[in-house]
């Protein structure tokens, strides 16, 4: 078989799984998060907790639980990795330095994940294992959480209660990611992943020389890192690291977990709102989102242009063999589409167009499909723009599902679409405007500005992935990016539940001959539309300047 | 409890939130997987896939290393891994790509760009395997082919007439790699100059479309370990492998084959050839006498 043909097959065996696996594991969620029964695993946790899982909570009363959590969560992993040197397993490493641990706590947190600092050089066992991967687990669990308060203010009518935030993270804990990233560690470690407390081991190698092989639990970190669209590797080197991701099959196993909850969340919303078209409508957007970028990233790598890749006579560089060219840019378009983050080769040795195409990726907002939760409420209001641009065209009071988009909703709608261009945009200027920022670049021209603009985009949109040349562990990018990752992630999670709120007090208007139909293809084809001449307006000039300059000779 | 105002206990529950779930996902979930990963046929790769030749542990069938003598340079006994950015080559505990990007190629501040160590890697394997090392975009001497030209310009950016023509990657007394261009004599790279005061122009030459030398043989990976080659590398070196080990080709290209690992199911991933694995493999079967 031909290298095109096998990487051909390797999506489009991706493709037939998602197609299959999203029903039943979105039917599963929308049981996970409309049952009544609490599990005895579960009611231990809430008693624990000093919670009432039976009450529900305000949009206001459910965001002060999500930003309490996650400020606790900041401070403790800020704490867990200044003081590992006097815990167990630190491996003799000393404290993280304050603006890389401060960077560090917020990107593992807000569900980024860049990475500022080294895995195997700064993170001991107990850091990674009980605080970098909880928050893995957490982070995620928090953006299903909010994910189904906005459905609920979607779905619910004359009431202001969105749910339970408590109830809602404990069973995205219990009932769906952990099942499956346990299953997924150990398939991990059939294909070589590593899972032990090992020491680093200095072997002597064939030739007489010396290697320190490192240790870990890397396996049990590794499926979470990709099912909650986390992407914080526990080696620098990330998902390219063979101890992370050892062979092909285990690279199309990670791709799968980074896409299989944000591709099967449409169909819980569908149940959730008691119409499953409009959960098909949503999925058909990010899936056909996603597919122009997959393939237009595997066109780019593929047709290699640029000096050295012509060079070369192919986009290797910052490639392992084993995956080959098409099956890691099939991961480079997965992992920015989803605010996953996690690499499996290296993006700032991209062809300049392959690399404009991950930036793009981010920049769309991570709503084709997004993160694990957020890219279903990043959608869900980007449909919420587009029956309002709909409603000024015909000159109508614009609805969603029944419930009228109004002054305050739409504020809040464009509120929220326009958090993470602003701190993207004015992020890069403010480091493009000083010399300390411009000399952390590693590659000059546009390149270089590439650098500083893909950073931006990735901790504003709360990805991770990095244009790696970048020296981001100085104080102005730690402290920089830090902000950025906390605001592109909490300002949106609020506003999304203040419009959930302002939603589900609403009694739904009865559907009539005036009523856009959100279910249909027209509908699926005005909210692409919509989303991608947003995005372009938007990004266009900073694009120009950067990877367009550089690929357009 | 109650007596707390409602953002504290907020908190308080937040707090104890995290720590039940520090415990359980933190703690007893990697524990289980390890407890789990201890069954036979896991606890091997689960502990790092250790080799051991001659009843010794020399490294993980899943870490490539260097297969280079104190002084650096390539074994000739021994099939040679990829370029690695992992801190001086190979190295577990500084894993990285050299993030260099697709329009690197101008050496600046002593450093080599992507283009001219492409070009110095093509070079080098061409010389210890005996074949044409040519690349496009490269100089015979192994530096990126790339020239800086200066004079005024139009307000396209283009330079109308050349005045002065660098050979940007050359630094004197080097000849450069052409001796004019567009009716300007092209000079070596002074030291001090800045080579982007004029206009960049990388210069393709005469290399083939497809040179002897394969991708994977003058790039580095992503983590800067990795354990594979491609195919086609592996059968450029069987022959020097075979020369110096004073064996059959065929010897050594069956010990190829033994170590390729096909696509995953027919179509997951590309061909590759484990370094270590093959290399002792060779060891056994037919060991160095040099």
């Amino acid at each position: 078989m031909g290298a095109t043909a096998a990487g051909i097959l390797f999506i489009g065996s991706l493709i037939l799984v998602l197609a299959a696996v999203h029903v039943p594991l979105g039917d599963h969620m929308y049981r996970t998060f409309t049952s009544t029964r609490h599990w005895r695993a579960e009611r231990l946790i809430y008693r624990i907790v000093g919670v009432d899982p039976d009450a529900e909570q305000v949009w206001s009363v459910y965001a002060r639980s999500v930003l309490a959590f996650s400020a606790v969560s900041v401070l403790a992993l800020y704490g867990l990795q200044r003081l590992q040197s006097h815990l167990m397993l630190s491996l003799g490493f000393g404290g993280v330095e304050p603006d890389i641990a401060w960077n560090t706590a917020i990107s593992f947190v807000t569900n980024t994940n860049w990475q500022a600092y080294s895995g195997e050089s700064a993170m001991g066992h107990l850091a990674q294992m009980a605080g970098l991967a909880v928050q893995n687990f957490v982070s995620a669990a928090v953006g299903i959480a909010v994910a189904m308060a906005f459905v609920r203010g979607l779905a619910r009518r004359r009431t202001g209660e969105l749910g339970n935030f408590w109830v809602d993270l404990t069973r995205a804990v219990t009932r769906v990611l952990l099942p499956i990233a346990a299953v997924a560690a150990i398939a991990l470690v059939a294909g070589g992943a590593i899972q032990n407390f090992a020491d680093p081991h200095t072997v002597g190698t064939l030739t007489g020389g010396e290697q320190t092989i490192t240790g870990g639990p890397v396996a049990s970190q590794e499926a979470i890192k990709e099912l909650g669209t986390n992407g914080g590797g526990f080696y620098n080197a990330n998902s390219a690291h063979p101890f992370e991701n050892p062979t092909s099959w285990t690279n199309w196993i990670e791709i799968l977990l980074i896409l299989l909850i944000p591709f099967s969340l449409p169909r819980t919303f569908g149940r959730m709102v008691g119409d499953r078209r409009q959960g098909g409508a949503i999925v058909a957007v990010m899936a056909a989102l996603a597919l122009i970028s997959v393939v237009a990233l595997n066109a780019a790598q593929l047709a290699h242009h640029g000096t050295v890749p012509e060079s070369v006579t192919a986009a290797s560089e910052g490639t392992e063999a084993r995956f080959g060219i098409s099956n890691s840019a099939t991961f480079a378009a997965a992992t920015t589409l989803t605010s996953t983050g996690a690499v499996d080769s290296f993006h700032d040795s991209y062809t300049s167009l392959g690399g404009a195409v991950t930036m793009l990726n981010m920049m769309v907002g991570e709503v084709a499909p997004g993160g694990v939760g957020s890219g279903l409420y990043g959608m869900l209001i980007l449909a919420i723009i587009t029956v309002f641009a709909a409603g000024l065209m015909v000159g109508r009071t614009p609805e969603y599902l029944g419930k009228r988009i109004g002054a305050r909703e739409i504020k809040l709608a464009s509120m929220y679409f326009l958090v993470t261009p602003m701190i993207v945009l004015v992020g890069t200027g403010i480091a493009m405007a000083f010399e300390t920022p411009r000399e952390s670049m590693l590659n000059s021209g546009p390149h270089g500005l590439s650098e500083v603009l893909y950073a931006f985009t990735s901790a504003a949109n709360n990805n991770g992935s990095a244009f790696g040349g970048l020296t981001a562990a100085t104080t102005f990018y730690d402290v920089a990016l830090g902000l950025a990752m906390a605001f592109g992630r909490f300002l949106p999670i609020v506003l999304a539940l203040a419009l959930a709120g302002s939603l589900a007090r609403q009694t739904p208007v009865p559907v009539s001959a005036g009523t856009l139909p959100t279910h249909r293809p027209q509908f699926v084809g005005m909210v692409a539309g919509v989303t991608l001449i947003l995005v372009a307006l938007t990004f266009f000039p900073a694009l120009a300047l950067g990877p367009l300059a550089e690929g357009i000779h | 409890m109650n007596v707390l105002p409602g953002w504290l206990r907020r908190h308080v529950a937040a707090l104890r939130a995290l720590l039940v779930f520090t415990a359980v996902l933190g703690v007893l979930y990697p524990l289980a997987v390890t407890a789990v990963a201890q069954v036979p046929g896991l606890k091997d790769r689960a502990d790092g896939s250790y080799v051991s030749s001659g009843g010794r542990q020399v490294g993980s069938d899943l870490v490539g290393q260097s297969f280079t003598g104190e002084d650096g340079n390539p074994l000739r006994q021994y099939f040679q891994s990829r370029p690695s950015a992992a801190g001086d080559g190979y190295d577990p505990t500084a894993t990285s790509a050299s993030n260099l990007g697709p329009e690197d190629i101008v050496d600046e501040g002593g450093e080599q760009s992507l283009l001219s160590m492409v070009c110095t890697r093509s070079k080098q394997v061409g010389q210890l395997e005996g074949v044409d090392g040519s690349r496009p975009y490269c100089a015979e001497s192994g530096a990126g082919a790339v020239l800086s030209v200066l004079g005024p310009r139009d307000a396209s950016g283009a330079v109308v007439r050349p005045t002065r023509v660098i050979s940007v990657n050359e630094p004197c007394p080097a000849v450069p790699f052409l001796a004019e261009y567009r009716g300007v004599q092209v000079e070596c790279a002074a030291p001090g100059q800045d080579p982007r005061a004029g206009k960049i122009v990388p210069v393709r030459g005469s290399a083939p479309a497809d040179p002897a030398v394969p991708a994977d043989a003058v790039t580095a990976s992503g983590s800067g370990l990795d354990p594979h080659i491609s195919v086609a590398y592996a059968d450029l070196q069987a022959g020097r492998v075979a020369e110096a080990r004073g064996v059959p080709a065929g010897t050594v290209r069956k010990l190829v084959e033994d170590a390729t690992t096909g696509r995953a199911l027919g179509f997951m991933g590309q061909p590759v050839v484990n370094v270590l694995q093959l290399n002792i493999a060779l060891d056994k079967a037919a060991p160095y006498r040099g």
